[in-house]
């Protein structure tokens, strides 16, 4: 009886909300080479015997299918279909009514928040130099945009004799990056083998970092090991002596800022052998990341997980702690530093995930733009800034955003979703069906095999490029010769928005002042 | 590869200089220091809450390192531990084990909260009780299964979220140097989320103390098979009578469903 009423409900869903997308064919152009059906991983296409049809419910609109029709035959565009117009209850409202009323679930979505909240980036404009100090020319002169990750001693200490100059100090442990930029925690199970090895392969090149993400670090991977920062999650998958001493820097995750305050939940059918073996679970097996880690309930706790992972390497690592970018991030980022961090990152609410509520992913949380001002602003007041490196993360979406964060006080950023893009995801916003047309998002090796490898790297590369080459311009106008000396040099902003709160919030002027 | 006598010996370090507690960081190193120098036998007098004491040591079984612990130890004892053997004489702290690899844990008294935290393999013998939340998050993979006896009582949440491995608390007390049973070996919210391993209990548990998605499970023959040798080591370990522990019957708890969320989830577009 069940059965018959949960049918029921799955027809009716099917009734009550038109399919988002459709796909058009030009049945002029299409020569049936049934490419589009092949690469469909949704199930939308199909060929019955005489034509390409499509069942437009089924389609997420990746444009796997368009982009690679030779003919250039398909195209996929937004339902047109209106429900009568109303402002308050608009299509998107009525469709998770619709959705909700009909299941009973948890909303799941992927990649970054999808709402139009505005981007307090967009209303900050950069300064530069005129007439009274010079500008640098990047091409032909030196700007420096070198990063030092990790703990920075407030003074050097050297000691003089009549002849030389000694400086017997212990150092923190400290790495270097080649720009203020670095690729994000994506774990192998969230994206695919071949995404993870593209952004490997590309880290290196480039001289930074890549987060391994929770999953633990496939065995193929240790060879980069000196270009990955390896997470350590609640469920302290993949986490063994081997992982622990060989990557370049611990990240603890406290949260993510798609998921705020969530765990991670891998569901059983995604644990293939391959992320069985990483992850260390039995294939098939839920993996579950409980939503708090339990050693951890205070800033003490966090200062002993800190200290037992420093203790383990003996102190050659430097230890970081990801939070997501929430209400009281300032207070929360100086425990971190006082709970001997040597780098923080924060994620704002903008961030991308694998797989998420949606609920969560679209309305919990701060923008990044005021979360890292505020941390850098507080630990100036307390006199501990110098004690951490503060990546930025959670929708640095192009050069710009990163130039401005730099300057409204991070020392670099981390980026997720522009790397993804340039290995040809399309933010059709699936990742969590696993089912990813491009082979970034998923498991199944058809799909996979799908995306090549050195192209991949090599655009993640050119992207990294491109975007060191802008702050050069950008940091050469200014006539600063060192993205260090950008950092928290909210001089350098001027505010062009229409909330002058904003503004008073960042610290910085409003354009004329 | 045993020649010389050194490495047999026991090499004692002192917790304490001057009657003051020397630092977390100075007892580890001197242990580090201490298996460099091929002395695998290490004894520690007069600790006192330090923590992380063997914190990721590796050892194999051929070449194994042992470390005895007078006094109490402090938090994350054998945290990240791959091989070693410790053997606390006390009672230990928080996180007994935490997201230990390998090796064995005894500790001739009680145990704190979150032993046995996400550990992957490995067994930890407690002789008294345990805190809340022990075995948290246990796991297993391929041929690691880590197990965890509790010798007296654990508090709430015992094998919370637990996802393999072997969870077993007996409900034993010491009076006056003999054994005697407690009322119960846990507390409400048993099992709370677990989704892979099992949960042995000595005596009885009452339905209503079962946690989201914990079940009792017929005991059966297998059990029995599983159960004997980690209670024969247990009772080594211990020196506690074996047949007094086996008079009581086992509750066995399992997961009611390996996927306890699938359904929870809508993943259609929006």
């Amino acid at each position: 009886m069940r059965e018959v009423i949960a049918m029921a409900v799955e027809s009716n869903i099917r009734h009550n909300i038109p399919p988002k997308f459709f796909v058009q064919f030009n049945r002029e152009r299409c020569i049936l080479c049934k490419r589009c059906t092949i690469n469909c991983s949704y199930g939308a296409l199909s060929f019955n015997g005489e034509r390409i049809i499509a069942d437009n419910y089924q389609c997420v609109m990746c444009l796997r299918c368009a982009l690679m029709c030779p003919q250039a035959a398909i195209k996929i565009e937004v339902n047109s279909f209106q429900y009568a117009p109303h402002y308050n209850y608009d299509d998107r409202i009525r469709r998770i009514i619709y959705e909700q009323s009909g299941s009973g679930g948890v909303l799941l979505a992927s990649s970054g928040c999808d709402l139009p909240y505005h981007h307090i980036f967009d209303d900050l404009l950069i300064d530069a130099c005129q007439v009274t100090n010079p500008s640098i020319d990047p091409l032909r002169e030196p700007i420096e945009t070198r990063v030092f990750v990790g703990q920075k001693l407030p003074q050097l200490t050297p000691e003089m004799d009549s002849r030389d100059v000694t400086l017997e100090m212990e150092f923190p442990p400290n790495l270097e990056i080649q720009e203020p930029l670095i690729v994000g925690h994506m774990s192998i199970g969230s994206i695919s083998y071949n995404a993870c090895l593209s952004i490997y392969k590309a880290a290196q090149e480039i001289g930074t970092l890549a987060g391994s993400g929770e999953g633990g670090l496939h065995k193929d991977f240790y060879k980069y090991k000196n270009y990955i920062i390896g997470e350590i999650a609640s469920g302290r998958f993949g986490v063994d002596m081997k992982y622990i001493k060989g990557v370049a820097a611990i990240e603890i995750k406290i949260g993510q800022g798609a998921k705020p305050g969530h765990g991670g939940h891998l569901p059983g059918e995604k644990v293939t052998k391959m992320i069985s073996e990483t992850r260390m679970i039995p294939q098939g097996s839920d993996a579950l990341s409980p939503y708090p880690h339990h050693d951890i309930y205070s800033i003490e706790d966090l200062a002993q997980l800190i200290g037992a992972l420093k203790e383990t390497t003996e102190y050659q690592v430097p230890v970081g702690v990801k939070i997501a970018a929430v209400h009281n991030v300032a207070p929360i980022a100086s425990g971190i530093v006082r709970a001997g961090a040597d780098f923080i990152t924060i994620d704002g609410f903008r961030g991308g995930t694998g797989a998420a509520p949606r609920i969560v992913r679209d309305h919990v949380g701060i923008p990044i733009e005021v979360a890292i001002t505020a941390v850098d602003q507080r630990l100036r007041e307390e006199q501990i800034r110098q004690n951490v490196t503060i990546f930025a993360g959670g929708s640095i979406r192009y050069s710009a955003d990163l130039i401005k964060i730099i300057a409204l006080g991070a020392d670099a950023a981390e980026v997720c979703t522009p790397v993804l893009i340039a290995m040809g995801c399309t933010v059709c916003q699936s990742c969590h069906r696993g089912l990813c047309a491009w082979g970034i998002a998923t498991q199944r090796a058809d799909l996979v095999q799908r995306l090549d490898v050195n192209l991949a790297s090599k655009r993640i590369m050119n992207l990294f490029k491109s975007w060191n080459e802008e702050l050069r311009e950008i940091l050469g106008a200014m006539g600063i010769d060192s993205v260090e000396s950008l950092r928290g040099n909210k001089d350098r902003l001027r505010y062009v928005g229409a909330n002058p709160k904003i503004a008073e919030v960042l610290g910085v002027k409003h354009a004329g002042e | 590869m045993l020649e010389s006598k050194a490495i047999l010996d026991w090499n004692t370090i002192s917790a304490k200089r001057n009657s003051t507690p020397i630092s977390y960081k100075e007892l580890n190193a001197s242990i580090r220091t201490s298996i460099k120098n091929n002395q695998r036998r290490i004894k520690l007098m007069e600790v006192l809450g330090q923590r992380f004491i063997g914190a990721g040591l590796e050892c194999t079984e051929k070449d194994p390192i042992e470390i005895e612990i007078n006094g109490i130890p402090g938090n994350d004892l054998g945290i990240f531990m791959d091989g070693p053997t410790i053997t606390v004489k006390g009672n230990a702290e928080d996180q007994v084990g935490n997201t230990m690899n390998n090796g064995t844990i005894i500790i001739e008294g009680d145990c704190r909260d979150v032993a046995g935290l996400s550990m992957r393999g490995g067994k930890i013998f407690v002789e008294g009780n345990g805190g809340y939340r022990i075995g948290i998050h246990m796991k297993e993979y391929q041929s690691q299964i880590p197990i965890l006896v509790l010798g007296g009582a654990g508090k709430e949440f015992f094998g919370e979220y637990m996802a393999g491995g072997i969870l077993l608390a007996l409900g034993l007390k010491f009076k006056n140097s003999h054994v005697v049973n407690l009322e119960r070996a846990v507390s409400p919210n048993l099992g709370s989320g677990i989704h892979g391993g099992k949960i042995y209990i000595r005596g009885d548990v009452p339905d209503s103390y079962l946690g989201v998605g914990a079940m009792k499970t017929r005991f059966s023959e297998e059990d029995i098979k599983i159960l004997l040798p980690i209670i024969s080591e247990f009772s080594k370990n211990f020196k506690i009578d074996e047949d007094f522990i086996l008079e009581k019957a086992f509750t066995k708890i399992t997961p009611g469903s390996h996927r306890p969320f699938a359904g929870y989830y809508t993943a259609k577009p929006i």
